[in-house]
């Protein structure tokens, strides 16, 4: 669309031609603007302080057979169980088909630098994924968690049985640093 | 006769620029006593608008702070992950996260951390991991005073950007302790000559020394490589790597802030050249 | 709305609803297409200049203010979060500290330009006055603002500048205890300047919106100071004064940058840099560079309290401006006599700054010593009384005489044939 700005003297600037100069200027305009703005918008996203605390190492040679740890990672409760012998059957055996959100035990731990997984120890966001209350541990109709708010039952592997907790408890992204030390965020 | 405004203004700000600069010429001085000391400028090498730290400095710096300084100074704004942040004088390429690196977390865990114990409640001592800050010296400011005759020996992670005269001030103050106490002057006990402090006395005792410490053998680079380096430990050469690593600390963002900022001043210079252009275009036909 | 008819036609339904409700497209367009005068030179470009500070410090206070603590016990530690782990903090709080700087040195471009143009003059008192409000406004911004480091000097300085409402009359030290909430400077204190520096831009952007209409209402002065009697003698805002607005902003920006990236802290102090110590003083409290002048006239004077109303009267003084100025000819161009005056009240403006900033007893030069052992010459205690005198004598004494005794050169007939003149004179 060809536009003139006119005074009566009819001086023009003919924007018709759309000068280079105007593009470049204008392009250059749009770079700069944008690059302003990724800072502003930047800023609001974790500040290193808090990435840093994003991230925690575990002891578990702390963690006696039947006890679990409770560790806060980014705001919430993470528990580290080593598991007993009994917990560890009840988990493979169960036929995960029955199961609201079937996942194999094997599928909820993580292998070692060597690719061998560690069945005695089960790491867990424990944070109910129903409303997001903390269940109770060594509670509830499989031995394994309840949560009391709305009566959700998980198993020795921290999955769903019973209630209406839709998905397993997430398993936090961790890996194994040593045979006894694990890294988790 | 028609005067430009903008010639008259300039004249008279250059004028009044002459006035000031003849003035601020008179020298720095020590109090109202005669000091013949005058001040050592070094180049830094984080001086300048490409400036950057001398990381192998910095690196020997940090072990001047910590076993020399840290005896009586803080450093409560730095955190020990900050070691390995980018631009700090332990920063590695394969660690972007600084909690990882090996330097950072050995250094941290060569502190004790006051913690309180989560079976017991006591309050105990740990060593230090990434994400702690550096400790305090004293449990308290009294405690600090008590244990420094009555002055409280400042913090140091900021110690750069507030002193007037930043580097050049701390490097002189570290190393003018020799400086004879001029005719009149009465030190109290507890007190020290130093010409760079206001009124010339300073409640610090001389605190480097000639072989006060040994430096580690090698400085590390950003790939975690090692160079093994022989440095001396004269009082110049501790007090300019304290400096050094002193200046990162009061200005860790440094070299970011540099490098931006070259990149934007080219931006600027390039797009204030197209808007000129555009101006003449747009106003080509146009009397005025 | 404006002094000048509406041309905007909407060219589709949506926007003639629009504009039939809530004539918003028209006021942007009648912005745009306002006739300007066509001999602007770059001294008028420090409106959009101080528009683009104005907006920078809202944006990057916004920001800093979703990281900073006002509380006395973390707001210093607050800060160094932000320029150490706060992602771009490094850069935004810089920005704002300087910008700040920067939005004062147009201010003053800004002003003095209004000075020596007499944009002040009728039928543009109102704009002047409007102006002076955004300066107190901007001042008093300002003051808040730095003190929310809670560094040595924002203690000391609010806590000089807080006391001088304990030196009014009667009323003096509950007026200075409401404002602290207590009986120093304090958490109260801290906490409430918050408040108000996060209110006040937005106070000065409405005032700024006041000051644009009422600039749209009469049409812009322009260097020779004669309005605009034809079409002629305009040009149409956009694009030849949005262009021309662009490249003073480019070089503007280019200043800015500078500042920001390589001298961050040249317009600051050391001192705040240290945490906030009510039990020590530090050896020289000076406010930032542009309150200086206004330090040095309150200094000038011996009495405290004469000393305070002195100082207000320097910023009281321009309001009054438009009716002090007796002369009928508005640009100094035309006013050589006058102009001198301008120039040295200029220069008195940059000494009372210097005065500002240094200490009373010292000396400007010395010309030896007297018996006693004193040097002689001249201190600064009283440049600052010589430069005073001045700065209230060109208000209330050489303008309103110099209108009255000064022959003006000749004005040009129109602002076009003032253009062409010019012309004629370049091409001779």
């Amino acid at each position: 669309m060809s536009e003139t700005i006119t005074n009566d003297d009819h001086e023009t600037v003919d924007e018709g031609k759309r000068d280079f100069i105007y593009i470049a200027t204008g392009a250059v305009a749009a770079a700069g603007a944008a690059s302003l703005a990724w800072p502003l918008v930047k800023q609001m996203g974790a500040a290193a302080d808090t990435l840093a605390a994003g991230s925690i190492e575990i002891d578990l040679t702390k963690v006696e057979v039947g006890q679990q740890l409770k560790v806060l990672w980014r705001g919430k409760p993470v528990f580290v169980r080593h598991r007993t012998a009994k917990e560890i059957k009840d988990a493979v055996d169960t036929d995960i088909a029955k199961c609201p959100d079937p996942q194999t035990d094997d599928e909820r731990l993580v292998a070692n630098p060597e690719g061998k997984l560690n069945p005695a120890f089960l790491v867990m966001v424990g944070v109910c994924t129903h409303f997001g209350c903390v269940p109770v541990g060594e509670a509830g109709d499989y031995d394994g968690w309840y949560c009391p708010c709305h009566g959700s039952h998980y198993d020795t592997s921290g999955r769903i049985r019973k209630g209406p907790a839709p998905t397993n408890m997430v398993i936090p992204p961790y890996e194994y640093l040593t045979d006894t030390s694990i890294k988790v965020g | 006769m028609m005067v430009s405004i903008k010639k008259v203004a300039l004249s008279a700000l250059a004028l009044t620029g002459l006035v000031v600069a003849g003035t601020a010429t008179i020298a720095y001085a020590a109090g109202s006593y005669e000091s013949s000391y005058e001040m050592k400028h070094k180049h830094w090498h984080f001086s300048g608008i490409r400036g950057t730290y001398d990381r192998a400095a910095a690196q020997r710096g940090y072990q001047v702070y910590r076993e020399v300084c840290a005896s009586c100074h803080a450093l409560e704004h730095l955190s020990f992950r900050h070691l390995g942040d980018k631009g700090a004088p332990f920063f590695m390429e394969e660690f972007k996260n600084p909690n990882d690196n090996p330097y950072v977390k050995a250094f941290a865990a060569d502190w004790q951390i006051p913690d309180i114990d989560p079976e017991t409640g006591d309050d105990i001592e740990r060593p230090g991991i990434p994400a702690d800050g550096f400790p305090d010296i004293f449990s308290n400011p009294a405690a600090a005073r008590a244990s420094n005759g009555g002055s409280y020996p400042p913090d140091l992670s900021v110690i750069v950007s507030a002193r007037n005269g930043g580097a050049d001030y701390l490097y002189n103050l570290l190393v003018a302790y020799d400086e004879p106490v001029p005719k009149g002057m009465e030190m109290s006990a507890g007190q020290h000559y130093n010409p760079m402090m206001e009124g010339g006395k300073i409640a610090m005792a001389a605190p480097l020394q000639e072989g006060l410490i040994e430096y580690a053998p090698q400085e590390i680079n950003d790939h975690g490589e090692t160079k093994t380096i022989q440095v001396e430990a004269t009082v110049e050469q501790m007090a300019a790597d304290v400096t050094e690593f002193l200046a990162w600390s009061s200005d860790p963002k440094m070299e970011a802030r540099k490098s931006l900022g070259m990149a934007t001043m080219l931006y600027l210079l390039i797009f204030t050249l197209l808007l000129w252009l555009s101006y003449k275009r747009v106003w080509k036909d146009v009397e005025h | 709305m404006s002094g000048h008819p509406s041309t905007y036609e909407p060219k589709y339904a949506a926007t003639r609803w629009l504009d039939q409700r809530l004539p918003i497209i028209r006021m942007g367009a009648d912005f745009m297409g306002f006739p300007s005068p066509r001999n602007l030179n770059y001294w008028y470009a420090f409106g959009g200049i101080l528009t683009l500070c104005l907006i920078t410090q809202i944006i990057t206070g916004v920001i800093l203010a979703m990281h900073y603590t006002p509380h006395i016990d973390f707001a210093f530690d607050s800060v160094q979060r932000i320029r150490r782990d706060v992602p771009f903090g490094w850069l935004l709080q810089p920005m704002h500290a300087v910008g700040a700087s920067m939005f004062f040195l147009a201010v003053y471009i800004h002003m003095f330009r209004g000075l020596y143009y007499g944009s002040y003059k009728a039928p543009r008192e109102l704009i002047w006055i409007l102006g002076c409000v955004i300066y107190l406004l901007m001042m008093a911004t300002g003051f808040l603002g730095y003190m929310l480091p809670w560094g040595q000097m924002s203690f000391w300085g609010a806590t000089v500048i807080t006391g001088f409402f304990g030196a009014v009359p009667f009323v003096g030290e509950s007026l200075q205890q409401w404002l602290l909430g207590g009986y120093s400077v304090d958490n109260a204190t801290l906490q409430r300047f918050f408040s108000l520096h996060y209110l006040l831009p937005f106070v000065i952007a409405a005032i700024v919106g006041l000051h644009i209409w009422a600039l749209h209402h009469v049409g812009q002065n322009n260097p020779i100071g004669v309005e605009p009697k034809s079409k002629k003698d305009t040009l149409s805002f956009h694009p030849f004064y949005t262009v021309k607005d662009a490249v003073a902003i480019g070089l503007f920006l280019l200043i800015f940058a500078y500042f920001v990236f390589y001298l961050p802290d040249a317009l600051g102090h050391a001192d705040n840099y240290q945490r906030a110590d009510p039990l020590k003083t530090p050896p020289h409290i000076v406010p930032e560079w542009y309150y200086l002048p206004f330090y040095a006239i309150l200094r000038a004077v011996p009495d405290k309290l004469l000393g305070i109303v002195l100082m207000f009267a320097a910023i009281a003084v321009l309001f009054v401006l438009p009716w002090l100025d007796t002369s009928k000819v508005r640009s100094m161009r035309f006013r050589p006599v006058a102009r001198w005056f301008f120039i040295i009240f200029l220069v008195v403006c940059f000494l009372l700054g210097w005065c500002g900033k240094e200490s009373p007893d010292n000396m400007v030069f010395s010309v030896g010593t007297n018996d006693a052992g004193d040097p002689m010459g001249l201190n600064f205690l009283w440049l600052s009384r010589i430069t005073t005198l001045y700065y209230f004598g060109y208000f209330v004494v050489i303008l309103p005489i110099l209108g009255l005794v000064e022959k003006p050169k000749a004005l040009p007939d129109s602002i076009t044939k003032s253009v062409l003149g010019s012309h004629k004179k370049a091409e001779a």
